[in-house]
């Protein structure tokens, strides 16, 4: 699914632009570990994005410093052109979610959804109405007078939503909010709060470390490692185009094939694997010679078993045929090219059913979309 | 086979629990002997020495005295120990440690010790030995209890709770007195509940630091102890139990309403 860019504006009663949040060349440490290290990011007024990446890679940190509950050792943050660098998170108007929701325990569901309209002392009316509101949009109406711990996880997750949005906060945080929820409800979720987040035009920034979430949630994703951003794109650009070897492995499934390099040509190189030639980027090979080994990256989806006619990048004996509803897996053992198992994705309703284990396959590579690294 | 051995096991339990309470016990009964002197098991039923006891001056004196000096000493515990307790849970600094040892060290300094060396203190400092002394002094005891209550109280508090109070724009007073503050009330009050009942029960440090005027209720006890034998110390030991198991039963009801609220977040 590829969503539109930046989803047309419906608050609207905030200044300042296209750019809901700027974070300029922005460092944090905690003592001798650097969380966040010189990082930039714009964040567009309305979008979802998500910042993707392994725990310890300081997305964490960086969500804690635009909301306020931390302050960085060195760069600028600014939300909707105002600079908040130092601005205090009680006066930065961020709405966020946490994992594990955050409610108030020893308030009812109206005491927090109505907490942050009690300290801007909004009138009795319309927090009456806002309180309301906020409620029927995370289709919570009637539950008001429960505790927290009487609710279920889903519905606790919605509370949160609700007492994060009833303020209207220029930017919406969520936490990794859906790890701890079951599957079922997860998906239902995380539709949901996608619908919410498009009717309201709200600026989310959400952090994650499940990349199928990330995939199917965002309009851009920022892949962090190392308290950097290794590349900010669409997820569609993400996937089928990493910028460097740790989003290509990072975001997806992909296998790993030993192949040569044979030529360069500008922006094009060619890597030959078995009786089959590739076409790949030239800007991920730097420093790899012509002539040399390097690691060819390519989807499951990409690759195939050959057709007795077809080019075949290599042969391989099937391991495993795992059934998965709309597609099936196979692993593929083939060892001349690659030291782990190959993963072909088959969808199920193709008529021919894909050869059993034991069988010897020729393996096919489809389409332009592989990509290699110089040979780790 | 088994059977025996059940027995044999049920029988241990019953003897080791027995065991814990027959002080309690044989007190009791002998609290109620209408005879003039401590023995056991009594021959005469009565509640003669309960009024006795309730009667005699030095005994409501220790009560009062005793009160008066266990609401302060606790009060004081309490807001001095949660003010450290918030200082160590949240704040990194040097000698973090250094400080945490000596506020526990009461427990390992003898009670006779820190009664002592309040006493030679008040002594060349030239105070009467008033209530301020003997609050002083219970302060240093029931302290480290106090501390120790409110510590694991803001350890259990799940420091996000006080993150989204704050991004949903409550100033720190606001976030204190609305979140933290309600959270950790179970562990004030229980702190507060432990250091009292320890202060109102503390006697080799206030044997040193009353006077007959100020005199708590263990010291009066140990000085009718020391002239007369008749069965109203055991009356007022069955007053106290009596008295300390309701306090605990309060103190149990509002801890299990702790659970009702919620409060625990391991981090």
């Amino acid at each position: 699914m590829v969503s539109a860019p930046a989803a047309k504006t419906t608050s609207g009663t905030h200044g300042g632009g296209q750019v809901a949040v700027e974070l300029a060349s922005v460092t944090k440490r905690f003592g001798k570990i650097t969380a966040l290290d010189d990082v930039s990011l714009t964040v567009r007024r309305g979008e979802l994005l998500t910042l993707l990446g392994p725990s310890g890679c300081g997305k964490t940190t960086l969500l804690h410093l635009v909301a306020g509950f931390l302050m960085p050792d060195s760069g600028e943050i600014a939300i909707d052109g105002r600079r908040v660098t130092d601005v205090v998170a009680y006066r930065r108007e961020i709405g966020i979610m946490f994992q594990n929701y955050a409610l108030f325990p020893h308030m009812t569901v109206a005491g927090n959804v109505g907490y942050g309209l009690r300290m801007r002392r909004i009138a009795k009316p319309e927090m009456t109405r806002r309180m309301a509101d906020a409620l029927a949009l995370v289709k919570l109406a009637g539950l008001e007078d429960r505790k927290p711990r009487q609710l279920s996880g889903g519905q606790q997750q919605r509370v949160a939503l609700a007492r994060a949005l009833v303020i209207r906060p220029r930017v919406l945080l969520l936490d990794e909010p859906f790890s701890a929820l079951d599957r079922n409800l997860r998906g239902s979720m995380q539709v949901e709060l996608k619908e919410i987040q498009r009717k309201l035009g709200v600026t989310t920034i959400f952090v994650t470390h499940d990349q199928s979430e990330a995939l199917s949630l965002s309009d851009r994703i920022a892949v962090m490692a190392e308290g950097r951003i290794r590349q900010l794109d669409t997820p569609h650009e993400v996937y089928r185009h990493p910028a460097d070897r740790f989003v290509a492995s990072f975001i997806g499934d992909a296998n790993v094939l030993r192949a040569r390099l044979e030529r360069i040509e500008g922006s094009v190189a060619t890597v030959v694997l078995g009786a089959a030639r590739v076409a790949v980027p030239t800007r991920t090979l730097e420093g790899s010679a012509v002539g040399g080994a390097v690691d060819l990256f390519v989807r499951p989806e990409d690759v195939r078993v050959a057709a007795p006619d077809a080019v075949t990048a290599a042969h391989g004996i099937v391991a495993a045929q795992i059934y998965q509803g709309g597609h099936i897996d196979l692993y593929v053992d083939a060892p001349e090219v690659s030291s782990g198992r190959i993963l072909l994705r088959v969808p199920s309703h193709e008529a021919a059913s894909p050869p059993p284990p034991g069988t010897r396959i020729g393996i096919a590579l489809a389409g332009d979309v592989a990509i290699a690294f110089r040979s780790a | 086979m088994p059977n025996l051995l059940r027995l044999v096991g049920g029988a241990t339990v019953t003897a080791i629990l027995g065991f814990l309470l027959l002080p309690a016990v044989v007190v009791t009964l002998a609290a109620f002997n209408s005879r003039a002197i401590l023995s056991f098991p009594p021959e005469d039923w009565s509640w003669r020495w309960f009024i006795k006891a309730i009667a005699y001056d030095d005994f409501q004196a220790g009560v009062r005295n005793g009160l008066i000096v266990t609401a302060w000493a606790s009060s004081i515990a309490l807001v001095v120990g949660a003010a450290f307790a918030f200082a160590l849970d949240r704040y990194e600094f040097r000698l973090k440690r250094t400080l945490e040892t000596v506020l526990l060290s009461p427990l390992v300094v003898p009670h006779f010790t820190i009664g002592l060396g309040f006493l030679i203190l008040a002594a060349q400092l030239g105070f009467a030995r008033g209530y301020a002394v003997v609050v002083a002094c219970h302060v240093v005891l029931v302290l480290p209890f106090v501390l120790r209550s409110v510590y694991i109280s803001l350890r259990n508090l799940d420091p996000r709770l006080e993150l989204a109070a704050a991004s949903l724009g409550a100033p720190p007073d606001r976030v204190l007195i609305t979140v933290t503050l309600p959270l950790l009330l179970p562990g004030l009050v229980s702190g507060w509940m432990f250091a009292a009942i320890l202060s109102f029960n503390e006697f080799t440090a206030s044997l040193f630091v009353t006077v007959q005027r100020t005199q708590t209720l263990p010291v009066a006890l140990y000085n009718y102890v020391r002239e007369y034998a008749d069965p109203s110390m055991a009356a007022i030991s069955v007053m106290y139990i009596v008295a300390t198991a309701t306090v605990l039963t309060l103190a149990n009801a509002f801890l299990g309403l702790a659970k009702v609220l919620n409060v625990e977040h391991p981090r």
